[in-house]
């Protein structure tokens, strides 16, 4: 992965996957720490233990169609480079919690890349799922939720590409700089 | 820097936005479309398929074309993402590897507008999986 929004897409992917309804994305930045963590949390089918102990092993996936799962292992990969780590926590029936810390300073912290983009793709390329967004520094807090935005547009599909343009100039990650 | 839209601003623009749909709304259903599905797992998303989804979105809209673009999962292909897999309406789905810009473009003009088919199907014997 090449920047921290592929990541984002990629882990929001396992708990669509994971049959969730509600998936809620964070991005904090301790200021002190120079400390950045994302934290995406969905209500998910979930794991079992055994599962979670194993899931940053590449060559585990619950898929079928291939061998291999490197999502989380390239999360790992990334935030471990800049001294930090991934932790798994997940409850089966009730879901899964991928906290990834990332000391952002660091040289071989990945870019953020466009975070606009990956979110406008996740809120309008899923419909039947809500979101929210929320970034954190110190008392700062910016949240967006998808229920909100389908909630304006009524009876205009969220999946339109026009929406999904538009929910881009919506979001607002200026708190991470 | 431009201005962060709010959901107010997503308010006043939503009567401009029915009206400009509504046309393409009207007779929505996805089998009369084609539809372009970009395979966005890990593998898909390392590889440049956001570029290339980003890409079809706005040479649909760009064109006036009518069709769907929409997000799937790993079709098994890793070793040639990015895929996409095509339908035409009425005919069976196609999957296309190692698509970059200019191959997304050669897919549009030639396979979606004048049904010639291009090199990069994979595989020969092609069935959708559901």
């Amino acid at each position: 992965m090449k920047d921290l929004s592929e990541h984002i897409l990629d882990i929001v992917g396992n708990s669509i996957r994971a049959g969730a309804l509600l998936i809620e994305i964070g991005l904090e930045v301790l200021v002190i720490e120079k400390v950045l963590i994302l934290r995406i949390r969905d209500n998910g089918c979930g794991m079992s233990e055994e599962m979670v102990a194993r899931v940053t092993d590449p060559f585990v996936t619950s898929r079928t169609t291939r061998k291999v799962g490197l999502g989380l292992p390239f999360l790992k990969m990334n935030a471990e480079l800049t001294g930090g780590a991934v932790k798994v926590a997940s409850e089966e029936g009730k879901g899964t919690l991928v906290e990834a810390l990332f000391y952002h300073h660091h040289i071989d912290f990945v870019p953020r890349g466009d975070l606009k983009g990956s979110m406008a793709l996740i809120m309008s390329g899923n419909p039947n799922v809500d979101f929210v967004l929320s970034l954190k520094r110190g008392s700062d807090a910016f949240e967006i939720k998808s229920a909100d935005i389908k909630e304006v547009l009524g009876d205009v599909p969220i999946n339109h590409p026009k929406v999904g343009r538009f929910i881009k100039e919506m979001m607002d990650f200026s708190l991470l700089e | 820097m431009a201005k962060v839209k709010t959901l107010d601003d997503l308010r006043r623009m939503k009567d401009q936005l029915k009206s400009k749909i509504s046309l393409r709304e009207n007779g929505e259903n996805p089998e009369s479309m084609v539809q372009v599905k970009i395979s966005m797992s890990t593998c898909g998303i390392a590889s440049g398929a956001k570029e290339i989804m980003n890409f079809f979105m706005d040479e649909f809209d760009s064109q006036g074309l009518d069709a769907v673009v929409t997000q799937t999962g790993c079709m098994g292909y890793c070793y040639a993402e990015p895929t996409i897999e095509v339908t035409k309406p009425g005919e069976k789905p196609l999957v296309f590897g190692d698509v970059t810009t200019d191959k997304a473009m050669e897919i549009i003009e030639k396979y979606i507008k004048e049904g010639e088919l291009v090199d990069g199907i994979i595989p020969d014997s092609y069935e959708t999986i559901e």
